[in-house]
């Protein structure tokens, strides 16, 4: 049971910092320009796919460091062509412009990876058990991508605090006029915030394909959850974003792990439900079946009670 | 009769800032009134407060005897109060006629109906032309109301304010931004849309508020330093003070 | 999105209203005349069904231009309702097969319906509370719950398989037992000309006026006494409502409803459909399904990337072409008028031809890098345009490329031109 809990708990860290890579950029672009990017799980999974590419054709080291770079120019040039231009028209068509262009990455990479799922080898140096707790291993590839997802957040975190551009950008979350006024392209700050944000997506799919799996489904898959966390967390902060991520991570990760129905609990408790009939089909439901759903829950209950989630300042 | 408005004990705080300091007014029926003061004074925030786009922080608010603190802009409106906007506040996809007839909707009781047709009511469109006739702009009448000038904007933005028949009329700086002329025409468009009802307005322009004027009230700081009549709010002491910044001499 | 005012009431509208209105009742009588017609006229086998998805498309996407196009309400799970209903009037069928109740084939799209209708006024009580993206995310919140849920509950939603249904069981009224695909074609038809009808005139009602006014600007429209939460909550309802006959109509013509029909995919399809044919018109979502389902049957027999062609038209319009087909047909009203349409046949020929070109080029090269990247190595040619091409030589290639080049050219020739003669076209003042 606690062998149970405790690996719970750290796949659920790993889950939950990995949910983080994706949804910091994804909260800054919406604080900073009120966009929500539907595109960006895309840009995660284009990262994906770029990195099985990149791996199987040189290694997973330079995928590490290459494909980040170009998911970022893709969403730099993105960002520049596209919802520059569509940015006057309001949120509504912003949305619409970031819905398309996911259309257009899935089938992008539909179209030239094909539709059945790639197996991405995880890295021989990294595929190793880094210690072992009552009967089961901690493999080492998690640790790495704990360290990865830690590392970027301190990186994320001392650009925006300590150095100049950080707090240009800070500024330009609150305050684009001013900051255009200033002196500042602030255009060219948007660009470059959208572009490291897709380049952290891609990032964030370099390291989970191996993981997580690499198939055409898997920006529609993780993309939803994107939402739940930043929503929760609070729209434009990247605190909210990370207890959220870690929050939502662990949530999942234990409720997938028990298998117990909640007719079951019910009847440990003394609560009987009926034979047959519609209580008797929600009780036969397990926690595991109910994990997926416990997220969009939240989503639902924070946006009515509270839109601008836990630590957000802005909810459009 | 019942004052038109009563504000008693008013606050109004955003986050630490007090903004409204205790604000008691009378607004009677039938008067045309004017509130001025320097900038930052509240004046827009009173206007807010009593139209129930912000709720107050302390004290109450009345609109033909009737309570109507913390209540919805709707539900005020449909008591009788219609405000007017600083910054023009349309519907810019909509014709100017179709601008109008949304204000005339709900007073001709049409509410929420989705079994009638609104062009075939005959009253609505009667009483959308006749609007469209006092604004001077029953030539524009298909255009979308994005597309007017300014002060065509500004009329309709007054238009709208009027058109549902309200007898309490709030206007919040109708003449900013116009010329000399255009605001002659503007004042003669708010004299006559106002005949027997309420006015309140919000002005910077003193020869608009000394022609339309009954009565003045005074913003200064959130607070009311006059309320009188606009010979005596000439001479005030406490006002000239708070406008030029130096003891007047009586 | 700028468009015309009032342009979500009147399709195409000219002239005064008089005339307006005879021009209107004329359109609808040819519209009804042609549509029954066109079995009759279009006998390939395949153009019947093709007609049926048409006319539920039709429905599904006119119920939706209701929250986008009217209310400027964005929602990524409209599909929610469309499935619900679909999957309400399976069951009603299913049961009135049974003959647990008298339930005629011409009367389940209405029960599908109020099914949509049910579910909506339940979901949109708490949705429809703020607009804009905040709407976006619980309706896309909405659809993954209802996704999620489909697994949950078997009894209803049938599992993996689904709820199937059987029309011919239904009992018959003036001896139509829908049998054939003809048969509920006119069905559709019907249903899709009545459904039509009723949210035009929803448009045209104090509710339906005052949605465009909370789309335009929500605040102004409190402040003139209407509750913008409950407009928009009444519009949802109803737009759930026309959602649920158009889910109503796919059960009786697949007779079969599963998740997918509920899914987010659905849901994006429609949002594709509306939004290329135009949201600012009424007649847009219309065009767009007409448009979109055309593409889908037809070219899905020719080339496995449709979606990916779909997908770079929708991007297309979203950023050159905003006000959608129709929009771009409203555009030469001007020209219409001043009966200077003609002079333009010229110029559009020429540079339709370009883009044909250019198209042409592009698909050659985009099916080739299909085959080369996707196809087994032993795999080399492929079918495209009426001939057998090699993919791995070099002279297809080079062939497709300088099409495309040539037709990019020809376009950089003649888009000026064609600009130039809509302009001139179009500028106020009598003919010449």
């Amino acid at each position: 049971m606690l062998e149970l809990v405790v690996f719970s708990l750290l796949n659920g860290l790993v889950f939950g910092l990995l949910l983080f890579m994706l949804s910091s950029g994804l909260t800054l672009i919406f604080g900073m320009m009120g966009v929500l990017n539907f595109a960006h799980a895309g840009f995660y999974m284009l990262g994906a796919y770029l990195g099985f590419s990149v791996t199987q054709q040189v290694g997973f080291g330079t995928a590490l460091v290459v494909v980040p770079v170009v998911v970022g120019l893709l969403g730099a040039l993105v960002e520049r062509q596209g919802l520059r231009r569509v940015h006057r028209f309001g949120h509504v068509a912003e949305l619409i412009f970031t819905f398309g262009v996911a259309v257009l990455i899935t089938e992008i990479v539909q179209f030239a990876w094909g539709r059945p799922a790639k197996r991405v080898e995880i890295p021989a140096f990294l595929d190793f058990p880094l210690f072992r707790l009552f009967n089961a291993s901690f493999p080492a590839y998690k640790a790495f991508m704990l360290a990865v997802s830690v590392a970027m957040f301190v990186f994320l975190f001392v650009i925006l605090t300590r150095t100049r551009a950080g707090l240009i950008i800070q500024a330009s979350l609150t305050h684009p006029g001013m900051v255009a006024m200033l002196g500042h392209n602030v255009p060219r700050v948007f660009m470059i915030v959208f572009g490291i944000g897709c380049a952290l997506a891609g990032l964030a799919g370099v390291i989970a394909g191996p993981v997580l799996g690499t198939f055409p489904g898997m920006a529609q898959v993780l993309g939803s959850i994107v939402f739940v966390v930043i929503v929760i967390g609070g729209l434009g902060s990247l605190g909210g974003a990370l207890l959220a991520s870690i929050l939502i991570g662990i949530v999942q990760t234990i409720a997938v792990a028990l298998d117990v129905s909640i007719g079951g609990a019910l009847a440990s408790m003394g609560i009987g439900l009926g034979a047959g009939g519609l209580l008797h089909e929600l009780g036969s439901v397990t926690v595991a079946q109910i994990a997926p759903i416990l997220p969009y829950i939240m989503l639902v209950v924070i946006l009515i009670v509270r839109p601008t989630g836990l630590f957000g300042t802005r909810e459009t | 009769m019942t004052p038109a408005i009563e504000l008693e004990g008013v606050h109004k705080h955003f986050g630490a800032t007090p903004i409204i300091r205790g604000v008691d007014l009378v607004i009677e029926a039938g008067t045309r009134q004017a509130l001025i003061g320097p900038n930052g004074a509240g004046k827009s925030t009173l206007f807010n407060l009593i139209t129930g786009r912000y709720p107050v922080s302390r004290g109450r608010v009345r609109v033909k005897g009737e309570d109507v603190t913390g209540r919805r802009p709707y539900e005020i409106n449909r008591r009788g109060l219609s405000r007017s906007f600083q910054v023009t506040n349309i519907f810019p996809r909509l014709s100017v006629f179709e601008n109008v007839r949304c204000a005339i909707l709900w007073s001709l009781g049409h509410g929420y109906a989705f079994w009638r047709f609104v062009h075939r009511d005959r009253e609505v469109q009667r009483r959308t032309e006749t609007v469209l006739e006092e604004l001077n702009l029953s030539a524009r009448r298909d255009v979308p109301a994005g597309m007017l000038s300014y002060a065509e904007q500004r009329a309709l933005e007054i238009g709208i304010t009027i058109a549902g028949g309200a007898d309490v009329i709030l206007l919040d700086e109708p003449t900013s931004g116009m010329s000399r002329s255009e605001t002659e025409q503007v004042v003669q468009l708010i004299r006559q849309v106002t005949a027997g009802r309420t006015l309140l307005m919000v002005e910077h322009d003193m020869s608009v508020v000394f022609d339309l004027a009954d009565r003045i009230a005074v913003l200064v700081y959130g607070q009311l330093i006059a309320h009188d009549t606009p010979e005596r709010i000439r001479g005030n002491a406490a006002v000239q003070e708070a406008y030029l910044g130096v003891a007047a001499h009586a | 999105m700028s468009t015309p005012a009032g342009a979500t009431t009147r399709p195409l509208a000219v002239g005064d209203t008089r005339t307006r209105r005879l021009h209107g009742c004329g359109a609808w009588l040819a519209a009804v005349v042609v549509v029954l017609l066109l079995p009759h006229v279009i006998r390939t086998p395949v153009a019947v069904p093709v007609m049926n998805q048409m006319g539920i498309a039709i429905v599904f996407a006119l119920s939706y231009n209701m929250l986008l196009g009217q209310g400027g309400m964005l929602s990524f799970g409209h599909a929610v309702y469309f499935g619900l209903g679909g999957f309400v009037a399976a069951h009603a069928l299913n049961q009135a097969g049974h003959g647990a109740w008298w339930l005629p084939l011409p009367l389940v799209p209405l029960v599908g319906g109020l099914g949509g209708l049910v579910f909506a006024a339940l979901f949109g009580s708490f949705s429809t509370v703020r607009a804009g993206t905040v709407f976006a995310m619980i309706s896309l919140g909405i659809a993954e719950l209802m996704a999620a849920s489909s697994l949950i509950f078997n009894k209803f939603f049938g599992g993996e398989e689904g709820i199937t249904a059987n029309r011919t069981k239904a009992p018959v009224v003036f001896g139509l037992s829908f049998t054939t695909d003809r048969e509920v074609y006119y069905l559709i038809v019907a249903w899709a000309l009545a459904a039509t009808a009723l949210m035009y005139a929803f448009s045209r009602t104090p509710v339906g006026r005052m949605a465009n006014a909370v789309r335009d600007n929500p605040e102004r429209a409190e402040f003139v006494g209407y509750s913008a939460r409950w407009i928009r909550y009444v519009t949802f309802s109803a737009a759930g409502f026309f959602a649920g006959v158009a889910g109503g109509l796919f059960a009786a013509n697949y007779e079969i409803l599963t998740a997918e029909n509920m899914g987010l995919n659905a849901s994006g399809g429609v949002l594709l459909m509306t939004y290329i044919g135009g949201i600012g018109y009424f007649m847009g979502p219309v065009v767009g399904a007409i448009v979109f389902t055309f593409l889908q049957s037809m070219l899905s027999d020719y080339t496995d990337v449709w979606l990916l062609y779909l997908g770079i038209v929708f991007l297309a319009t979203v950023l050159f072409v905003p006000m959608g087909l129709t929009g771009i047909l409203v555009m030469h009203g001007a020209a219409w008028r001043a009966r200077r349409l003609g002079r333009l046949a010229g110029p559009y020929v020429v540079t339709a031809l370009a883009v044909a070109v250019a198209a042409l080029g592009i698909v050659g090269l985009v099916e080739m890098l299909h085959v080369l990247v996707s196809a087994p190595p032993s795999r080399s040619t492929r079918r495209l345009f009426w001939a057998l091409v090699n993919v791995r030589t070099i002279a297809p290639w080079i062939l497709f490329s300088a099409i495309a080049a040539a037709g990019a050219l020809g376009l950089r020739w003649t888009l000026p031109r064609a600009a130039a003669a809509f302009a001139d076209a179009s500028r106020p003042g009598p003919a010449q």
